[in-house]
């Protein structure tokens, strides 16, 4: 088999990690870690030149295109953060240098492990690829070793295990309901001879394998009441891991969601996945836009509103048809960029005061202006104001599932509006208010929170119509 | 396929189903891991008995797989990491015992209430190893919920796979890649746990999950 573009992506990051995990100095690995990220970026916008054939185990279409470049864009990105990041950890003695070795050799194996998720053709592929990102992120958000580091990974590993035993037992009924049709062997797994077949398939039986596929990866993807991992696991491991956990980890399990769905579509007799979808989206919104009021921590307080964004994107693919799914789709891309870009501005101004906690943080445009702004700028983002690219997709949302059901979009609105508020309050006396805890200068790298923030900026004021078309197209594919 | 190879393939699932009972009412951390390794066994029988019934040698790996992998070798690793942690008394129930048998008993009704009734179509074998995997599932995950100690919530979780791996060879020609990776992701799970484990005994003296809840960071 010659190596194309779809190989390479899963290739370069797998190598990486090989090389990584055994290379001393983080000075250098820091560096490859960025040089790798880099070459997988570089091979996936190939992917739009030369599209290459799908097989038995690897598929590409235009849906999983664009989540491959999200993917590998924002963990460039995260990679050149991320080097910064830990160079501040190492001088203040919170991580060895000896763990960094294990930590990019994990980064680059989460890299492949999502990538693996969102290029496979075989279900049982995928359910293994999610499976392996979850560990991985399991090893990294505990190491740090602290009381809750080890209490966050504890309870994420529970949680996320039992998730995913779930979306097994979803995917063998799958298989269960495919065999008469489609026959013994590879082909029953094989998403793309599913989807041919799906009509066929017997309606019960799949009803209740997206049953157990919505529980097991909705707990993935975080939606309530299934989240209970999710704050505890971004405000305790290293922030780059929280950039990458909401950023990108969140829509890999939303795509394996998203894939059943397209099944379950063909097939006229199943139930429609769109209600059930919508209901535990608008419960993701209510609940988590309620939560974000009692917030102390910085990082968790913006993990519930990654609950509450991913509420919003769930209910937008849930509601179904090109315009909600064209939403929902540029919804997701926004989100992406401007949560990880806050985790950004997050990270530094944590290591720059030494605490996460809310209180003890305060007048950061005075202190350190560049990441003040910058923070301040990504939360304008995140409640939806204009003219940034989160209100022109929270507007589309709203305006395309309104004349549906009115009622829904109206509690939607006011979860987003709760959100809106919630966070406003907890952030006004850390942007401005009296100067609080250190004031040291920050030696933080801007351009991976700047560019983020750019682009959403952009996209706020003008899309480009290459891109429209291409969100068009992949909702038309969605259904 | 002859009523006999039904009746036996039939009688290991249900025993399993069982097995996994008998883990609901353990309260000792020692006896608990004995029952696990009844249980992996029993897993490994019924799991070559498919192999035969189906023809389908690669089982007879799955099989082995159980029986070395879970029904001995984690067993003696986990009671000696129990030994060395000094952790042998009793387990803390968060529901009495009673309850959580009624519990079970509901959830094994419920889940052959749903899978007979969604499969009318497959075959009968098929059908009743999944209805009986469903219920080693939802009794693997009961036992993680009523149990506050961190290796017995292991325990529970390794019971739920071992369902997973019923059902899987249930359903007749499943790729062999989905065999694979569930005796691989146990190995994994196994591995990120004994670490876990050993972090947790260098921070805390005890494994007590309750105890871990009392750092949660919004209580500080």
């Amino acid at each position: 088999m010659s190596i194309d573009a779809l190989s390479a992506i899963l290739l370069i990051p797998a190598l990486s990690a090989a090389v990584l995990a055994i290379l001393p100095g983080y000075r250098l690995t820091a560096k490859l870690n960025v040089v790798a990220a880099l070459a997988t970026f570089l091979t996936s916008l190939s992917l739009f030149v030369v599209e290459p054939a799908s097989g038995q185990y690897l598929l590409m279409d235009d849906l999983n295109k664009v989540f491959i470049v999200l993917t590998t864009f924002v963990s460039l990105t995260t990679s050149v953060f991320s080097a910064s990041y830990i160079q501040h950890e190492i001088e203040i003695g919170r991580l060895a240098p000896a763990f960094l070795r294990f930590y990019h050799a994990m980064y680059q194996t989460l890299m492949f492990a999502m990538n693996l998720a969102l290029v496979a053709n075989n279900i049982g592929l995928m359910w293994v690829a999610v499976e392996v990102a979850t560990l991985t992120t399991v090893l990294m958000v505990g190491i740090y070793r602290t009381h809750e580091a080890l209490e966050a990974a504890w309870k994420y590993f529970i949680l996320g295990s039992v998730g995913i035993a779930l979306a097994l037992f979803g995917t063998i009924l799958v298989y269960m309901a495919a065999r008469p049709v489609v026959g013994e062997g590879l082909d029953g797994m094989v998403w793309t001879v599913l989807v041919k077949h799906a009509a066929q398939f017997d309606p019960a039986l799949l009803n209740v394998a997206f049953a157990f596929l919505l529980l097991g990866y909705g707990t993935k993807v975080g939606l309530a009441p299934l989240h209970a991992w999710l704050p505890d696991a971004h405000a305790e491991g290293p922030t780059p891991i929280s950039a990458v956990l909401s950023g990108l980890l969140l829509n890999v399990a939303l795509y394996a969601l998203l894939r059943f769905k397209m099944m379950l579509a063909v097939n006229s007799a199943a139930i429609a996945p769109g209600p059930l979808m919508v209901t535990m989206g608008l419960i993701s919104v209510i609940f988590a836009a309620l939560m974000l009021y009692r917030r102390r921590d910085i990082k968790r307080m913006f993990a519930y509103s990654s609950i509450e964004h991913m509420g919003i994107i769930v209910f937008a693919f849930g509601m179904g048809g090109p315009l909600a799914n064209f939403a929902g789709l540029l919804h997701m891309t926004m989100h992406s960029l401007t949560k990880s870009a806050i985790f950004f501005a997050v990270g530094h101004i944590a290591q720059v005061k030494g605490t996460q906690k809310i209180a003890d943080i305060g007048g950061l445009t005075v202190t350190n202006p560049a990441l003040g702004w910058g923070l301040m700028l990504g939360v304008i983002a995140i409640v939806g104001l204009p003219p940034l690219g989160i209100f022109m997709s929270e507007f589309l949302v709203v305006s395309s599932t309104f004349a549906r059901a009115p009622w829904l979009t109206v509690i939607l609105v006011l979860g987003i509006i709760i959100a809106l508020g919630g966070l406003w309050l907890r952030i006004g006396a850390v942007m401005f208010g009296e100067p609080k805890g250190k004031t040291a200068p920050a030696e933080a790298s801007y351009v991976p929170m700047f560019t983020h923030l750019g682009l959403v900026l952009m996209a706020g004021i003008y899309l480009p119509p290459v891109l429209v078309t291409g969100f068009q197209n992949v909702a038309k594919l969605l259904g | 396929m002859s009523s006999l190879q039904f009746d036996i393939a039939h009688l290991l699932a249900g025993c399993l189903v069982l097995a996994s009972f008998m883990m609901l009412y353990q309260d000792r951390l020692y006896a608990l891991l004995n029952v696990y390794a009844l249980h992996a066994s029993v897993l490994a029988l019924s799991v070559a008995w498919q192999a035969y019934v189906q023809q389908a040698p690669h089982l007879y790996v799955t099989a082995l797989i159980a029986l070395v992998f879970k029904a001995i070798i984690i067993p003696v690793a986990l009671h000696r990491i129990i030994k060395r942690l000094g952790i042998h008394r009793e387990i803390e129930n968060v529901i009495g015992i009673g309850l959580t048998m009624m519990a079970g008993i509901g959830l094994v009704a419920l889940s052959m209430v749903v899978m007979l009734r969604v499969t009318p179509s497959a075959d009968a074998l098929a059908r009743e190893d999944l209805a009986f995997a469903l219920s080693v599932v939802l009794l693997g995950l009961l036992i993680m919920v009523t149990r506050r100690n961190a290796v017995s919530q292991v325990v529970g979780f390794m019971s739920l796979e071992n369902g997973l791996v019923l059902a899987a060879t249930g359903a007749k020609g499943m790729p062999l890649v989905v065999e694979i990776s569930v005796a691989f992701s146990v190995l994994i799970a196994f591995i990120v746990i004994g670490v876990f484990l050993f972090r947790i005994r260098e921070r805390f003296d005890s494994v007590d999950v309750q105890e871990l809840d009392r750092f949660r960071g919004e209580r500080r």
